[in-house]
């Protein structure tokens, strides 16, 4: 475990971090060979069914599950009482936490359904249709209660509570006041109102933002076998196998070694990936019927009842001197957290004006039920709303004091040693380096013309995490390395995390063979999350390189009959300290029989060095003023990774994550009716952006080492996704004159703000 | 999806036996695209006919006199493949190519776009402007409906029982003229129209009048509408008459009877009716100037 503050090695001269091998899992994936949770047959297999609320809120007064029992081909059909009570306990999910009271009542719903698409019972039958047919047969009667939908609905004080034994967490402490309002929280720097009073000019503004999903390809999916002895195995697509077995252990109430997770190759997860959904249901109808149970989920299943993350109000202001130095910020954002507690306020907090050097800051963030789905993660959570607000209201400062956006950002940056509202000061970081590169890139220089056109500036930051990894790597005889670990990989991480073990060993990526195995096979891994994969699996990776590189010193030593001190170890090379012995990685490898047996390197981790990562994006729009649709031009992504350890892939998140945070900005919404019931539940009209709809994302990679990693990387995944709805929002403005301030910026809505701005109602 | 019974017959008449014989609800598969989704979310039928197997709702043809004849099921994909469609029909590759992606394009038809009868349904308003008819079989022999009365309202047509569509029928376009057709979506591709609309003009012989003119919209209405008042206002005036053209748009705002739902407001969908009859007037003019 690493616990100093500089553990950076400083390496110059890399030998395989930096390149582009091919992937391991790249032949796989292109052949369709590649096994995800969706291709699992087995013999006597069941087809699992879900029964789902049709409302949005209501008490459930009975369920009559006989018609469906009746029916031909149906094995087991289950209700919440089939699941163990639970204690009133927090799990940690890794990115997120979950009540097991609350994480068993959204699995089944328990009483109450709290939104449109919650699971009410399941079914397993013979055959997927016959599923489906029990699932009509299941007769649910309901009290329809008036739902809630909004953060400012949930928030008033005669609003219709979702669980009525929810207090509010105003400070730490249990208020006792009974509320949708779960947790309030603050972060207190300097003194906010004598920095406003020293403000020369003063920008405050409301934004609304809707609730979007991740949008991953592969639905969720779980398959499970319950066997005789008890030892029951699940098959699934997860970010964690480490987690979906403390969760679903958690559910069953069986001890966590009971329960093997076997993870599946993933189609997507973006932080959706993280909570249960079906692992229990097919678990209990597998011990019903002693049969393999398989359930996967539609597209609108996925879109109904798996966790989108939040839809927020936020309210933003922020103050400058008369030197163009920002003052004073004050933030309240609250964040829906969907039919249970726990959302993403927090870390959007945490994000909120990250990017700058402010004396005086206050946040005051809330976490609030509505009748929406309960809310997870989605890569950098919270902080992309929190941008939206923060980043369009320094627009509308460097417009008002006639400043470049870029220089006002460098003059304001944070760096080493600034202190973040929320509490960290920071190690060496790279804004100021973004910053620069984004002043000095040819798009930034490039004269962008035409009517109705527009440039956009944002900043955006995430923390990043570290968290628990485990790594285990045996020597084969032919001077290869068989590696196995138990991250998810969603981003290309195999190859990610075997480079930095190559790296040590002077051997090829491609002579290292990466695995991720189930979690009967290695040490507990937390999930492909929080940007923490390359940088704490592949620092496992590293750790468990310098274990074996030990181990091949003391045989060299033994063969050689000297001392451990005088073999040498450079570049994939063993030698005597006189030189007159030397022996490849790969000639010692075929010597291990003889030298003592085989050679295995092992090693855990829990990083506390993360390194945050911040990124500047500069997008070019047009917008249709008839139609009010905006047509992404050009965009550039500037991003600060560390190091890029597979500059492909860094480039492929940045990419990834600039695509999502502008379909979030421009057409991705969760459309509700007024009874709380979700009209858009399928890729058709949950409109994310295609290839279509985005030119090629350009990207620029900066290098500033974290000083906490070995090689200097920091997370990369999620920080793309946080400046695009600013940038976008702060484009329109530069192309047509109007401030944006609620999330998505749709054709309607951009027609509506030209309208109040220009005159008219579209009648002429 | 539960069971039910599948038919291919390989005759009109043979489908209609099947259809008029046929107990409880019957599907009428052409492409697919829309059954076979619509089965998927619960639709629910006892038999199934595929029209695949009969030449005339497969065929392609165009004949200098009677037009151009588009089997009811043929895949759109072949339909703007087609040299003639490219060369006398581009409207009909306007609106057969953006219809969702090529694989949906290699199955979906015009003839099951009108037979699913969306009030979205991106092919009838180029159709519609086109004059083209649809031929419709059934017990008492053929019938030909004129595009813009096919419908009834969503989902709704004037087919009867025992009837089903077996092609459409689109006149030779007149010497000097062009049809246009376009949809407003909030992406570029993959989605349902907003609204949609659609323009045909035919030019006097200098190609500085119009002589004769059809706007048709959708996604506005409970049904793809002609909008009559607009071919009438662009009628005789000159192809640059911006007041002509403006006239033609309020025409179509004052038909447009849309309604508000997750893909746009009755507000946004009136103003788009008239911006995109303009535009696909201008893009019909356009047609008619290069033929």
């Amino acid at each position: 475990m690493a616990t100093k503050t500089e553990d950076y090695l400083g390496i110059t001269d890399y030998k395989v971090i930096g390149t582009r091998p091919i992937r391991h899992d790249g032949v796989d994936k292109v052949v369709g060979r590649a096994k995800y949770g969706a291709d699992i047959d087995m013999a006597g297999m069941l087809h699992g069914a879900v029964v789902r609320s049709p409302h949005a809120h209501a008490r459930i007064k009975s369920i009559d599950t006989s018609k469906a029992e009746a029916l031909a081909g149906v094995k087991a059909v289950i209700t919440v009482d089939d699941l163990p009570l639970q204690e009133d306990k927090i799990e940690d999910l890794g990115e997120g936490a979950a009540n097991l009271q609350h994480l068993r009542a959204n699995v089944l719903a328990d009483g109450k359904v709290l939104y449109h698409g919650h699971a009410v019972a399941a079914v397993a039958a013979t055959d997927i249709h016959t599923a489906q047919e029990a699932v009509d047969l299941i007769d649910v009667e309901y009290e329809v209660l008036e739902p809630v939908l909004t953060v400012h609905e949930a928030m008033q004080e005669d609003a219709p509570l979702l669980l009525e034994d929810q207090t509010t967490q105003s400070l730490g402490e249990d208020t006792g006041q009974k509320s949708n309002v779960c947790t309030h929280f603050r972060h207190e720097l300097g003194d906010v109102e004598k920095g406003f009073a020293e403000a020369e000019l003063v920008i405050e503004r409301e934004f609304d933002t809707a609730t979007v999903h991740q949008g991953y390809i592969e639905p969720q999916n779980a398959t499970a076998l319950w066997g005789a002895d008890d030892q029951i195995t699940v098959w699934c697509s997860t970010q964690g196998a480490f987690t979906v077995r403390e969760q679903t252990a958690q559910i069953l109430d069986v001890p966590v070694s009971q329960v093997k997770v076997v993870p599946m190759e993933i189609g997507g997860g973006f932080g959706g990936k993280i909570r249960i959904y079906l692992e229990p249901l097919a678990a209990i109808m597998s011990r019903k019927t002693g049969r393999p149970v398989k359930m996967v989920m539609s597209r609108t299943e996925v879109l109904q009842a798996t966790g989108p993350t939040a839809g927020s109000f936020i309210k933003c202001k922020m103050g400058v001197d008369k030197a163009g130095k920002i003052v004073a910020a004050y933030a309240y954002m609250a964040y829906e957290s969907g039919g249970f507690p726990g959302s993403w306020a927090a870390p959007g907090a945490m994000c909120i004006f990250a990017p700058y050097n402010i004396p005086n800051v206050l946040i005051d963030g809330y976490e609030v039920l509505v009748n929406k789905p309960q809310t997870m993660a989605y890569r950098a959570p919270g902080a992309t709303n929190a941008a939206f607000a923060s980043e369009t209201i320094i627009d509308e400062i460097c417009e008002q004091l006639d400043v470049d956006p870029l220089e006002f950002r460098l003059q304001n940056s944070a760096r080493e040693g600034t202190r973040r509202a929320d509490g960290p000061v920071y190690p060496r970081i790279g804004n100021e380096e973004c910053v620069k590169t984004a002043l000095s890139s040819e798009h930034y220089a490039a004269q962008l013309s035409g009517k109705n056109r527009g440039r956009g500036i944002a900043s955006g930051f995430w923390f990043n995490v570290g968290l628990k990894s485990s790594a285990a790597a045996s020597v084969n005889s032919d001077g290869t390395v068989s590696l196995v670990e138990g991250s998810t990989d969603i981003g290309g991480t195999r190859t990610s995390i075997a480079m930095q073990l190559a790296e040590v060993l002077g051997i090829r990526a491609e002579d290292v063979k990466p695995q991720v195995v189930d979690t009967d096979s290695i040490g507990d891994t937390d999930v492909t999350g929080g940007s923490r994969t390359t940088f704490a699996t592949g620092w496992a990776a590293y750790q468990c390189a310098l274990d074996i590189k030990e181990q091949l010193i003391e045989r060299a030593a033994k063969l050689w009959e000297i001392s451990t001190d005088d073999v040498v170890f450079d570049d994939g090379t063993f030698s005597s300290s006189d030189s007159s012995k030397t022996l490849s990685f790969k000639e010692l490898s075929g010597m291990l029989d003889e030298t003592g047996g085989p050679v295995m390197g092992r090693a855990t981790v829990n990083p506390s060095g993360v390194g945050g990562a911040f990124a500047v994006m500069i997008v070019d729009i047009e917008v249709d003023t008839e139609t009010g649709k905006v047509e992404i031009l050009r965009v550039s992504m500037i991003q600060d990774a560390g190091k890029a350890v597979y500059p492909s892939y860094v480039e492929g998140q940045m990419q990834g994550g600039t695509a999502q945070g502008i379909g979030w900005a421009l057409n991705e919404e969760y459309a509700y009716n007024g009874d709380g019931l979700l009209t858009n539940a399928s890729l058709l009209d949950y409109r994310m952006p295609t290839c279509l709809d985005l030119p090629m994302i350009e990207t620029h990679i900066v290098e500033v080492p974290n000083p906490g990693h070995p090689y200097g990387v920091r997370g990369v995944g999620e920080v793309p996704i946080v400046p695009p709805a600013a940038a976008v929002a702060n484009a329109i403005y530069d192309a047509v004159g109007v401030r944006m301030t609620n999330l998505p910026m749709s054709p309607g809505e951009v027609l509506k703000a030209l309208w109040a701005k220009n005159g008219g109602n579209g009648t002429a | 999806m539960n069971a039910f019974d599948y038919e291919a017959p390989q005759s009109v008449d043979e489908a209609i036996s099947l259809l008029s014989a046929g107990n409880g609800n019957i599907g009428i598969l052409a492409g697919g695209t829309d059954l076979i989704a619509q089965l998927k979310e619960g639709r629910k039928i006892d038999l199934m006919i595929d029209l695949k197997r009969i030449p005339e709702a497969t065929a392609l043809s165009f004949d200098e006199d009677s037009g151009l004849s588009i089997g009811a099921a043929t895949p759109c994909s072949q339909i703007y493949g087609y040299d003639v469609v490219q060369s006398r029909y581009p409207a009909l590759v306007d609106c057969t190519s953006l219809i969702g992606s090529i694989q949906i394009q290699n199955r979906g038809s015009i003839g099951g776009n009108f037979c699913n009868a969306s009030p979205a349904a991106d092919t009838p308003p180029a159709v519609i402007v086109l004059a083209g008819t649809c031929r419709i079989a059934g017990p008492n022999g053929t019938r030909e409906v004129a595009a813009e009365d096919f419908f009834t309202g969503p989902g709704q047509s004037v087919l009867q029982s025992g009837e089903f569509l077996i092609s459409i029928q689109v006149p030779t376009p007149a010497a000097n003229s062009g049809a246009f057709f376009l949809r407003f979506i909030p992406r570029n591709e993959m989605d349902i129209a907003v609204a949609n609309a659609a323009a045909s003009v035919v030019l006097n012989s200098d190609k500085t009048t119009i002589q004769e003119a059809r706007v048709a919209i959708g996604a506005v209405a409970p049904t793809p509408l002609l909008v009559a008042d607009a071919g009438a206002a662009l009628e005789g005036k000159a192809v640059d008459d911006e007041e002509a053209i403006e006239a033609a748009c309020a025409a179509s705002r004052a038909a447009a009877r849309p309604i508000s739902d997750m893909r746009g407001t009755i507000e946004q969908r009136i103003h788009l009716s008239g911006v995109l009859t303009r535009r696909a007037i201008q893009g019909a003019i356009q047609r008619a100037k290069e033929s």
